[in-house]
């Protein structure tokens, strides 16, 4: 299945969790906020929350700023 | 002979804690973490700044580069309260969920700041200065949502005292354009923000956010009787950070004793501090 991480296009398997797609990417260590469809997914639930076809996901951390 | 040590404390009159959103700081001084050439700089900056309190930004992860070194690899998260922004939020709606986002991260993290934002929602990249209406819904959905919410606001009263009923813990009134290093522009708007907030309430904290240059606009700041100051490109684009650190945290202790002495008032003429009395030369007019 198709969606988009961080704006760009991403493929998945089906039955990909959010969980699955930020170790995918190598972030399961760091500190990282993700939202699903503009909608805010705590790191509590992201195992439980599987991805469907066309999702929009954002994955952010802290950088610098005033 | 008997020798007896002395210990000598310094004390600094005046300087005493103050509260912000249910937190107590010794600083009055709040410092970003943007725009530095290094994180060494950066690091070395916001100790000799003295804060207790330093702002981030919120932004995507950079999946497919090198992501190179990390700001929290760089942050000392246990000392510092870590405040998170919307900058670059032109929407109540974007605003809202950076903050959400942003919260996320420090409940990750277990920071104390974890329910704070600085709220900043923009209406023009030009100037970014705030968008009045979207501020002002922004701030209340995120005290809805159980946020503090450090408001970054215009210097007019009336707006100021708007996001101040809708719940904000603080309202931050802009002494100039973001980064403009302009400092306050116009102090009389700050006093009447001070004013119309601090009416009935007098420890409701105001900071002066944004427009800083040099250290003077921090004491002028403190001056005219802000609560603190939050400015980020004074210190990260000076010739020499680190030092301009020490600057600005001495301008706000400066500032903050100077408002607490009570300054003379401004008079046309001048006065002589010397007595004219048993002076032997001549006076003119006498």
């Amino acid at each position: 299945m198709d969606i988009t991480v961080n704006a760009k296009p991403h493929s998945l398997s089906e039955g990909t969790t959010l969980a699955d797609l930020i170790r995918e990417l190598g972030l399961a260590d760091a500190p990282c906020a993700a939202e699903v469809n503009q909608t805010l997914v705590p790191k509590r639930r992201h195992e439980q929350h599987p991805l469907s076809e066309g999702d929009v996901v954002e994955l952010v951390t802290l950088v610098g700023g005033g | 002979m008997t020798t007896t040590a002395t210990t000598t404390t310094t004390t600094e009159p005046g300087l005493s804690p103050f509260t912000i959103a249910g937190r107590t700081f010794q600083s009055r001084l709040f410092v970003g973490t943007g725009k530095y050439t290094d994180f060494p700089t950066m690091q070395a900056a916001l100790d000799a700044s003295g804060s207790e309190v330093v702002t981030v930004a919120v932004r995507r992860e950079r999946l497919y580069n090198d992501r190179g070194e990390s700001l929290l690899d760089h942050l000392d998260t246990a000392r510092y309260t870590i405040l998170p922004n919307t900058a670059g939020c032109f929407s109540a709606e974007d605003a809202v969920r950076v903050a959400r986002l942003g919260r996320e991260l420090l409940d990750q993290m277990g920071n104390a700041g974890a329910s704070w934002v600085k709220l900043e929602v923009l209406g023009d990249k030009k100037t970014l200065l705030p968008d009045p209406v979207g501020t002002l819904e922004a701030t209340r959905e995120l005290v809805a949502d159980g946020f503090q919410v450090l408001c970054y606001s215009s210097d007019d009263p009336i707006s100021a005292a708007r996001i101040k009923d809708a719940g904000a813990a603080s309202v931050m009134p802009a002494g100039s354009p973001i980064g403009s290093g302009q400092g306050v522009l116009n102090p009389n708007n700050i006093v009447l923000c001070l004013e119309a907030l601090k009416r009935g309430d007098p420890t409701y904290p105001v900071i002066v956010d944004a427009g800083v240059g040099a250290a003077s606009d921090v004491s002028q700041a403190m001056e005219l009787g802000a609560d603190g100051v939050l400015l980020n490109t004074a210190i990260a684009h000076a010739r020499e950070p680190v030092m301009m650190a020490h600057a600005m945290r001495k301008a706000c202790e400066a500032g903050r004793q100077s408002y607490l002495s009570g300054r003379i008032e401004k008079k046309l003429y001048a006065t002589a501090s010397s007595p004219f009395e048993g002076a032997i030369g001549y006076i003119p007019g006498e």
